[in-house]
């Protein structure tokens, strides 16, 4: 067993657990938005920030970082507040982001992610870009104004349904998730259509077509039940 | 204690969010023991007064005339508070600002020749949708599309009361 502190509380963790998953099991929430469980992780997004006090206040994003003996980590502190604040806001200002008409408004996790950040306005100017929207599937749809680049949907594509349909292209505020090799969704010869993707989305980029709103509530935690359903590689 | 001098102004938006101010019902009554109303679209006032405690701007800043009005108001209002997703987000009125403006009123109004595109009867249409705190300092913000009869009173009963209105959670959700 590896021992660390969280926020001054003692806590023990697994070899190779990371420090993410040693604060859920103590009870401390830290905000994810790339992370979900069943995926391997990623670090993308940032949210997850964590401060290690003995590491001279050195940043690391608590979903990616594996815990180390005698680690003294801060969780929660103004510093990491107004950090994380920021991040949410560049992820908002970066796309166009208008929950009023948005097929995920009420179940999205950047609007809850909003509310539990204390997110009353965006400060940074907004970038308003031109984006596409690909309706070319049969059964679902993909909205590149709401994606926030978390990799969720590649991630879910390649690792559990193993389609590897989606991956990006471009760089940095240009980035695309893109099927096959940038062919309309529709398309595509390696998607299955299984819709895991969709389900692992955590805003309204990738959704189902002919749903409403209000019946448009995604189960991310799928994911998990269907890997933890067979041994793992 | 004097009455709380209140305007509500309309810019870029759906008038939604006055409906939803409307929809206080009998909070009204006890807002208006402690406000007089001296400016709103629900008032036949022409000039915004000077001396106005606390303003409500609905809509986002999408033409010259908000833009001008906007300015004048933040001279005059002691509180102002952007009122809704438009005013905070640009939300909706913000669809078009990834298009020319050119191109947004050709298409509406089907000619090559639209008005907007200069000063004429029709104001000036700003190529982008902005929300307030991109023109003048914000002292609050109130989300929501629209936000709902219970979070205004939950904002607005504090300044009526002298006190400072802090919401939070659910109460900050966009949409």
């Amino acid at each position: 067993m590896i021992n660390l502190t969280i926020d001054g509380m003692k806590v023990q963790a697994e070899e190779g657990e990371t420090i993410l998953q040693a604060a859920k099991r103590a009870g401390i929430r830290l905000p994810t938005l790339c992370y979900l469980e069943g995926l391997s992780p990623r670090g993308a997004c940032r949210l997850c920030l964590v401060e290690v006090r003995n590491w001279g206040g050195r940043l690391v994003p608590s979903c990616a970082t594996p815990v180390q003996e005698g680690m003294d980590i801060v969780a929660n502190s103004p510093r990491l507040r107004e950090l994380r604040r920021t991040i949410l806001e560049m992820i908002f200002a970066e796309r166009n982001h208008i929950c009023a008409f948005c097929v995920s408004n009420g179940h999205c996790e950047l609007q809850d992610l909003a509310m539990e950040l204390g997110m009353d306005h965006v400060q940074l100017p907004y970038r308003w870009p031109l984006l596409p929207v690909d309706l070319s599937h049969e059964k679902y749809g993909i909205d590149h104004n709401r994606c926030v680049l978390c990799g969720r949907c590649v991630r879910a594509c390649a690792e559990v349904e193993g389609a590897m349909t989606w991956g990006f292209s471009g760089r940095g505020i240009f980035t695309l998730v893109e099927a096959d090799l940038g062919d309309p969704w529709g398309k595509s010869t390696t998607c299955t259509g299984c819709g895991k993707c969709v389900q692992a989305c955590p805003t309204g980029a990738l959704f189902e077509k002919g749903k409403a709103t209000s019946e448009q509530v995604k189960r991310p935690e799928i994911i998990v039940e269907v890997t933890e359903r067979r041994p793992r590689a | 204690m004097p009455k709380l001098r209140v305007a509500t102004v309309w810019f870029s938006g759906c008038s939604g969010c006055h409906m939803s101010f409307l929809d206080l019902d009998e909070r009204l009554l006890e807002f208006a023991e402690r406000a007089e109303l001296v400016f709103s679209p629900v008032a036949d006032v022409k000039e915004f007064p000077d001396d106005v405690d606390l303003v409500l701007i609905e809509g986002a800043v999408g033409n010259s005339e908000h833009l001008h009005q906007l300015l004048e108001i933040r001279k005059k209002a002691k509180i102002l508070v952007a009122f809704g997703d438009c005013a905070v987000t640009g939300n909706v009125p913000s669809l078009r600002n990834p298009l020319p403006r050119e191109e947004v009123l050709e298409a509406v109004y089907a000619t090559a020749d639209p008005p907007g595109l200069e000063e004429g009867e029709v104001p000036k249409l700003l190529p982008q949708a902005l929300p307030l705190h991109a023109v003048v300092p914000v002292d609050y913000f109130l989300p929501g599309c629209p936000p709902s009869a219970d979070r205004i009173w939950k904002f607005l009963r504090p300044i009526l009361l002298g006190q400072k209105p802090a919401l939070s959670g659910p109460d900050l959700k966009f949409g």
